[in-house]
């Protein structure tokens, strides 16, 4: 068996080392510029409140890692708190006969515009950016790990801490909104 | 959901969206096909979906999202954690 060396923290050298990857690492889960700078930064200070938890076995970085993995939940949390929701428009009948189907206002309808449906255009992709921008920040959080950054379901459902049902009704919801958005934004302009 | 093959609209479009990740199960995509053939809405959705899938993945990339810190924000984060060290050294 190979004689592992015991890793030691460098506070003073964590920036130049770590900052850069820790940042891209946040920046990819949360998706906004001045978030990802503040839990890079509570990361560090925990790390130097909590020196003395190190135990060498895992590399520095690893361990900044973990850190800064509580820090994503925490905010993952904060976001689905009651307090921090925004209103999600609802498109389906939620009781009674009609339960599932389709509210009249949400029905979609045909986008028969087809030159409007080229995909490469500018205007559209902006459209496409300003409504996601507009998705609720925990909707908007899941859709993008799983739609641009392209995760397992698996590894979403463990790094944030909910069920992979949970998963699949948030994308469905966003999927649901984002469609309405470009309907209206783009094809009934 | 598990045993009815007569689903609802929400549950069609449900699976519809895990499906443009290619995660639905067999039994969903059955459901879902014969959901639409029967609606019209859900159809126009699913097509729509789709689009939408060809959307995302031409315009959203994810090589476009990974940026260096600029300088003056390490430069102004280093600070903050020298002050950090410093703090915790005095206790």
């Amino acid at each position: 068996m190979q004689h592992s060396k015991k890793h030691i923290l460098q506070p003073d050298k964590w920036v130049q080392l770590h900052a850069d990857y820790l940042f891209n690492y946040t920046i990819m889960r949360v998706n906004n510029h001045d978030l990802a700078k503040d839990l890079v930064q509570e990361t560090f200070f925990s790390g130097v409140k909590g020196q003395n938890n190190f135990r060498g076995q895992a590399s520095e970085r690893t361990w900044l890692v973990s850190i800064l993995k509580r820090k994503i939940i925490d905010y993952y949390r904060k976001i689905n708190s009651a307090k921090g929701k925004k209103e999600v428009r609802m498109s389906f009948y939620e009781e009674g006969r009609k339960k599932g189907s389709w509210l009249e206002e949400s029905v979609p309808q045909s986008w028969d515009n087809e030159a409007e449906k080229k995909i490469e255009n500018d205007e559209l992709k902006k459209t496409l950016n300003d409504c996601i921008s507009e998705l609720p920040e925990k909707h908007k959080m899941v859709f993008l790990l799983k739609t641009v950054q392209e995760y397992e379901t698996k590894e979403i459902c463990n790094e944030l801490g909910i069920t992979s049902s949970n998963l699949w009704v948030i994308i469905h919801r966003a999927r649901l909104q984002l469609r309405k958005c470009i309907e209206e934004n783009w094809f009934k302009k | 959901m598990q045993k009815k093959i007569m689903i609802t609209c929400d549950e069609a479009t449900y699976i519809s969206d895990k499906n443009q990740y290619g995660e639905a199960s067999l039994s969903e995509r059955i459901k879902l096909k014969i959901h639409l053939l029967l609606c019209k809405h859900c159809h126009v959705y699913s097509i729509q979906n789709n689009y939408i899938t060809k959307l995302l993945g031409k315009h959203l990339d994810k090589a476009n999202s990974t940026l260096p810190l600029n300088e003056n924000d390490k430069k102004d984060l280093e600070k903050k954690l020298r002050d950090q060290i410093k703090d915790i050294s005095l206790d």
